[in-house]
């Protein structure tokens, strides 16, 4: 273990601002790719429900 | 029942709907596991200090960009040699997650490489081809939204992902062929062999976690795909009046 304290850990010894940066915007890029992959698999499906209820009629 | 069986879209359908809880609970325990090694359990380096921490996404990220360019070209190749459509589906559902990699990885050398050579950017040539590979997942993905028919855009974006995979050499040797200011693969590594073995593992463990992440996420995709291009037939509508 490195780290005496929580903010000695925050501060990366310095670098906290591109530590964080790096993993922060990482995070945000998985966290967005499965919200948007959610929502389409939703939206596909009810698209595709939606066309064959209008076929059917 | 072989291996022509899971090249049909319905069997796979079904499969990878088994297999994605699975691949995304090893994502997830292998993510927190390849957490708690990057920053609780590596030393601190004796050059880089803290900064050198952004090596455990940094470096998977840069693999997977490649590794999936090369998983992307060999179902384009395989689609354009059989005409089988679930190949060109799998290409189609990596590709995103390919240019999130490749993003990543030039985000993440932009924050390293800020501290530690004073420049977010510079024109070298590791950085430049992977910029290149960034530009040819955006086109291959813009190609296929703008062919409306899809076995044309399959095979366009196939071809055109074979064309770019000359890249992917270019990328991997660039700091051998060219004077570069990116670091060399090894020498990271090599530094002080008592803190490189933890260092490796956290980096393996943590490429691991983002291969089971691609996986999964390809196979919710691919799902989504299937349904669209198979939505004539019996089952997906079996499908849809069952989950929706």
């Amino acid at each position: 273990m490195e780290w005496a304290s929580w903010s000695d850990f925050w501060s990366m010894g310095g670098y906290g601002l591109y530590v964080w940066g790096s993993y922060g915007v990482t995070a945000l890029c998985i966290l967005i790719e499965i919200l948007l992959l959610r929502r389409s698999a939703g939206d596909t499906r009810r698209r595709l429900k939606r066309m064959q209820q209008w076929e059917e009629q | 029942m072989n291996l022509y069986t899971f090249a049909s879209p319905v069997t796979f359908y079904h499969l990878a709907g088994k297999l994605i809880p699975w691949f995304t609970w090893s994502a997830i325990l292998l993510t927190v596991v390849g957490l708690y090694l990057s920053f609780f359990v590596a030393p601190t380096d004796f050059q880089q200090s803290e900064a050198y921490r952004i090596i455990f996404i940094h470096v998977p990220a840069a693999w997977m960009s490649m590794f999936i360019y090369l998983v992307m070209a060999f179902w384009g190749a395989i689609g354009l040699a059989f005409n089988t459509r679930l190949s060109f589906m799998m290409a189609r559902a990596l590709a995103p997650t390919g240019a999130i990699f490749t993003f990543i990885a030039l985000w993440t050398g932009a924050w390293w490489g800020k501290p530690m050579w004073g420049a977010w950017w510079v024109w070298d040539a590791r950085l430049t081809s992977e910029l290149i590979l960034l530009f040819l997942y955006v086109g291959i993905i813009a190609l296929w939204a703008a062919i409306d028919d899809i076995k044309r855009g399959d095979r366009a974006g196939a071809l055109l992902t074979l064309i770019g995979a000359i890249n992917i050499p270019i990328i991997y040797f660039s700091v051998k062929w060219w004077n570069t200011l990116h670091q060399g693969a090894s020498i990271s590594l090599t530094k002080a062999p008592s803190m490189a073995k933890i260092m490796l593992i956290g980096m393996l463990v943590m490429a691991i976690a983002a291969w089971f992440y691609t996986i999964a996420v390809a196979l919710v995709r691919v799902r989504g795909i299937i349904l669209e291009r198979e939505r004539q037939s019996e089952w997906v509508k079996e499908i849809l009046e069952r989950e929706t």
